[in-house]
């Protein structure tokens, strides 16, 4: 079929991807966003199987019936609480397809020049009118190999610039992800680790992918050693991802499975721009973004800089951490419970640790409780609670949870001071006062919950210890704050049976 | 021990030291009561009820001197009195040793102890034997009620059938204890209540009690915390400033109560003669700092006058006695704590402990030295000063902000575009066409990117990562476009890609949509 037919196909595809993503402003839009998302999808495929694509649909459509099946199985089996790993893998596989489909295009470069090499025709083509014979050829070639066939000498090289791109983030993005799997199925240790070197390690990789980059342009003549030299910058982009990621503590994960969100989709642009693709452009581009902006709002929810999360670990502190006065106070499940029953208002911070003790069915049923006896319950969410943006929001509607009470930092942070109760499940560094108290403060300046300014707080935690960062945290030791000490899911579990 | 009240020589004093109550307090302490016989009488405790509690009740003055080793009482003594004192032997009261140092001076050529109430640190841990306090709550209640009895109106605003009767309007001037004690009382009768003071800091306990705080925008602000609590001397631009608001206030209030005061220094004049002229006739001024001169220009210490506008003026120096029941319970108290703290192990023995912050900054006299004044106390008084308010913004300001705001966002906006414009110019220049055609549309992508996902409500990143998860994988598309190829590798891993991308098609969009389905609204 006409290819102006395919292109029409591309508009339609990406005014529904838009929409997709334009829909997810409030969620229920977002359930109709959804199915725009498939059938811009559906659209797609189905306008490349008719059109430039066309070959080998029987084994097309096994695949993607194949691919369908294995989809399906990760979608529905996946518990809520391992929404990060499975980002991290998903981003994992589009890393991966990027690289391989950037040497199938550099494979195809090599493959149409044998052809007019064989046929003694001048290839990339030379300025000016093509040939009659070069012409006849180009007509005998099929789908890319046909875009390829009619560029000049300076389009094969920006051609081959874009697909060493589209590999390098692909190959970055895939170990990247991998790594950032392990870290948040804890089959890697979260810590930050750096081999000898640090980050001069990744600087002299990147250095050395340049050198690469310019050998395999030098040298594009030769298949074999431009191979070779390809081979090389992707190993290289390897162990950038692998180590880059390594280096990045468990906390820090929701800025990395953005960043890995974003690279993902520079990934497709980049190859979409090699395959002189509009569609994989336009689509690369809006992931790209989107995952640009989730990793500028974590990084601002942290007062970090990109640039500090990516090198690792928490800035030095400027001088002598305040120290903290009076001494962490427990209490027990009785208390809590007489407290909530005399509480009028009561906010809830869930953090990571809720979603590691699978509380928050527990925590959901303790909220139906509350709800019932007519006490106003909101939950409060940190933009970095959890390890993926919108961790928090995920789990506590898997557990029906309502989410017009689950309210964002910036909506709640002023109720605070009216409210009774305010209950920490299993998060630290996003109420920790020193943020605002202390200006030596690793954290100094980081937007937090200002839950310590509530009538009464109890904070539930597995033991007495600092979070991920190592910061004192001096809300557990004020004068209204008590501390709730064991697991969470079966501290809230206690506090059940005592709500009446 | 044996501890012994004295009666006051003072004419017009009703308090006592010692009541039954609290002497059978210090009794549990380990210590035995005296009582100077008839001290109790004009405070309304007979020699009978003392005798009854276990006090035994002795003639005068001398013999109780000689019977006991720690004698109490409550105004400042008199000479004769420190002559009846011995070696060794402690005095307990009101002392003011600033003001008596001839007293101090006989105290310490007897070589007696002396522990002066008014002298105990403004610390929490001191604040049960506080006598100045539990005197000031005193005061202050007692001036409403003598501003009432000398008010020929209601306080509380009624409609009534015989027709309508306006709120009393109270001014209180100074908001330390005396102060906010008045401005509860002044509530609670019902007047409307303003009060005033030099600390900004006291704005918020003085709304706390139900008046409201009259705001003098001066920059010059009093930090109470670093004089102990207490209001220091004003500069003449703040007093005068002080004063306009004042004047301002005059003619609308019908009952002023000023307890100004600062520490060793005359009480400030703030209630001038013009003001007192402006007044409503039938007003009253209570002047609780009549004492140190008066707050007032006309107040007289110790009388009740009428002016020729018909303003009561009431100067009496003596509050706290006109209330002889209740303060010589609570001054018995704060006496009784001060005993529990000087007898440690409540054995009956005392501890002259001079390294302890409060029974060293009481002691003025200690073993035939003078102790006063004391070094300052280790513990800070007040605690940390709460943290500045910001400041109100005009609307003027605001707008002016606002405007700054906008200026600087629009050069912000003006510059990234530029900056574009000519990144993308600058690669038109040297890139072939076909290649600017295909970055056009990856520019305006990202744009509409950039556009789309800010909207993106928070609570839907994680549904947002895995649909852009889902259509990243769009890159099915390119291995379409390669797995026609006639080389067999170019096929193999096209076919590769395409598998991947397909699970991640599939995985991404139906991992969102259990997702979203999940979200529901109560």
């Amino acid at each position: 079929m006409d290819f102006g037919f395919t292109v029409a196909a591309y508009a339609v595809a990406t005014v529904l991807f838009v929409l997709s993503l334009g829909g997810l402003s409030g969620q229920e839009s977002a359930k109709r966003a959804i199915w725009y998302g498939i059938a811009g999808m559906t659209v797609a495929v189905l306008a490349m199987l008719v059109g430039p694509g066309s070959g080998l649909w029987a084994l097309t459509l096994v695949l993607i019936a194949l691919g369908g099946v294995v989809g399906w199985q990760l979608a529905t089996r996946v518990q809520m609480t391992q929404m990060p790993e499975l980002v991290a893998f998903m981003h994992s596989l589009v890393g991966l397809a990027a690289v391989l489909v950037g040497f199938n295009a550099h494979l195809e470069i090599g493959r149409v020049a044998s052809e007019f090499a064989g046929a003694g025709l001048p290839f990339p083509q030379p300025e000016g009118l093509m040939s009659v014979a070069a012409y006849d050829l180009w007509l005998g070639l099929t789908n890319f190999a046909a875009i390829i066939g009619k560029k000049t000498a300076v389009e094969i090289t920006i051609l081959r610039i874009e697909l060493m791109i589209g590999i390098w983030i692909g190959a970055v993005t895939f170990t990247g992800s991998i790594i950032a799997y392990g870290k948040l199925a804890g089959k890697v240790d979260s810590a930050a680790k750096k081999l000898p070197g640090g980050h001069m390690l990744n600087a002299g990789a990147a250095v050395a992918s340049v050198v690469f980059a310019g050998l395999y342009l030098a040298y594009a003549e030769s298949a074999g050693a431009s191979i070779f030299f390809l081979i090389v910058l992707t190993l290289l982009a390897l162990f950038i991802g692998y180590h880059l990621i390594m280096g990045i503590g468990g906390a820090d994960m929701p800025v990395v499975v953005s960043m890995l969100n974003s690279y993902s989709g520079w990934a497709a642009a980049a190859i979409g721009f090699s395959l002189g693709n509009e569609l994989l452009i336009v689509v690369g581009a809006l992931v790209g973004a989107s995952g640009a902006i989730l990793s500028y709002i974590m990084c601002k929810a942290m007062n970090r800089s990109f640039i500090s999360v990516i090198l690792g670990g928490f800035g030095g502190s400027t001088g002598p951490a305040m120290e903290v006065e009076g001494e962490q106070v427990a209490i027990n499940a009785d208390g809590v419970a007489t407290a909530l029953n005399e509480a009028d208002s009561v906010i809830i911070v869930p953090g990571y640790g809720m979603a590691v003790a699978q509380a928050q069915q527990s925590v959901s049923e303790l909220t139906r409780k509350l709800r019932a006896k007519g006490k106003n319950v909101r939950f409060a969410i940190h933009p970095v609670a959890g390890r993926l943006p919108g961790h928090m929001n995920v789990l506590l509607a898997e557990a029906k949870v309502p989410y017009d009470i689950v309210l964002e930092m910036d909506e709640i942070n002023e109720d605070f001071p009216d409210t009774d109760v305010v209950i920490v499940i299993g998060s630290n560094d996003i109420v920790n006062p020193a943020a605002q108290e202390d200006p030596n403060s690793p954290i100094a300046g980081m937007p937090v919950l200002e839950v310590w300014k509530a009538k009464q707080v109890f904070v539930s935690k597995r033991g007495q210890g600092t979070g991920y960062s190592g910061i004192e945290n001096p809300l557990f030791y004020k004068d209204n704050t008590r501390m709730f000490y064991g697991d969470a899911k079966a501290s809230v579990d206690s506090l059940l049976p005592m709500i009446e | 021990m044996k501890v012994g009240a004295l009666q006051e020589i003072k004419p017009g004093e009703a308090r006592v030291a010692l009541t039954p109550d609290s002497a059978a307090q210090i009794q549990k302490l380990g210590h035995d009561c005296f009582i100077q016989s008839g001290a109790g009488l004009a405070a309304g405790f007979s020699d009978q009820l003392y005798q009854d509690a276990g006090v035994t009740v002795v003639a005068d003055a001398k013999a109780l001197c000689e019977a006991v080793d720690v004698v109490i009482k409550v105004r400042e003594p008199e000479i004769k009195e420190i002559n009846l004192l011995r070696k060794g032997q402690t005095l307990i009261s009101f002392f003011w040793p600033a003001q008596n140092a001839e007293l101090l001076e006989a105290a310490k050529g007897r070589g007696a102890t002396v522990i002066a109430m008014d002298m105990v640190p403004r610390i929490s841990r001191a604040q049960k034997m506080d006598a100045l306090s539990s005197m000031a709550n005193i005061a202050g209640y007692r001036a409403v009620i003598e501003a009432g009895n000398n008010f020929g109106r209601f306080f509380t605003g009624q409609v009534t059938a015989a027709g309508k009767i306006p709120p009393a309007r109270v001014l209180v001037v100074g908001a330390g204890v005396a102060g906010l004690a008045a401005i509860g009382t002044s509530v609670s009768l019902g007047a409307i209540t303003m009060a005033f003071d030099v600390r900004p800091e006291v704005s918020e306990q003085i709304e706390s009690m139900g008046a409201e705080f009259v705001f003098l925008e001066f920059e010059e602000a009093q930090d109470g915390a670093a004089t102990g609590g207490y209001a220091a001397p004003s500069s003449p631009e703040f007093r005068e400033k002080q004063l306009e608001k004042f004047r301002e206030l005059a003619p609308d209030v019908d009952i002023v109560i000023t307890t100004a005061l600062i520490p060793g220094r005359p009480a400030p004049k703030l209630w001038t003669e013009d003001m007192v002229q402006m007044m409503k006739p039938g007003s009253v001024i209570v002047d609780l700092a009549a004492e140190k001169g008066g707050n007032c220009d006309l107040t007289v210490p110790d009388e009740r006058l009428v002016t020729d506008n018909g303003v009561t003026i009431i100067g009496y120096t003596d509050f706290p006695s006109r209330m002889a029941a209740q303060s010589s319970t609570l001054y018995s108290n704060n006496i009784r704590h001060m005993l529990h703290d000087l007898t440690p192990g409540k054995d009956g023995v005392i501890v002259q402990n001079m390294e302890d912050d409060v029974i060293r900054g009481a002691t003025v006299a200690h073993g035939g030295e003078i102790t006063f004044p004391p070094p300052p106390p280790k513990v800070k008084a007040i605690a940390a000063k709460p943290k500045e308010k910001p400041k109100e913004l005009t609307a003027e300001e605001k707008r002016a902000q606002e405007i700054a705001a906008f200026k600087a966002q629009t050069k912000t906006q003006v510059a990234l575009l530029a900056a574009g414009a000519a990144f993308v110019l600058a690669v038109g220049l040297v890139a072939p066409e076909s290649f600017m055609r295909n970055f056009i549309i990856f520019v305006l992508a990202v744009f509409v990117g950039f556009q789309v996902i800010w909207k993106v409500s928070h609570s839907l990143h994680t549904p947002l990562m895995a649909v852009t998860n889902a259509i990243s994988s769009i890159i099915i598309v390119g291995a379409l476009l390669q797995i026609g190829s006639t080389s067999m590798l170019i096929t193999l891993m096209a076919a590769l890609a395409l598998l991947m991308a397909a699970v991640n098609i599939f995985g991404g969009f139906l991992v969102t949509r259990r997702m979203l389905a999940m979200f529901q609204k109560s």
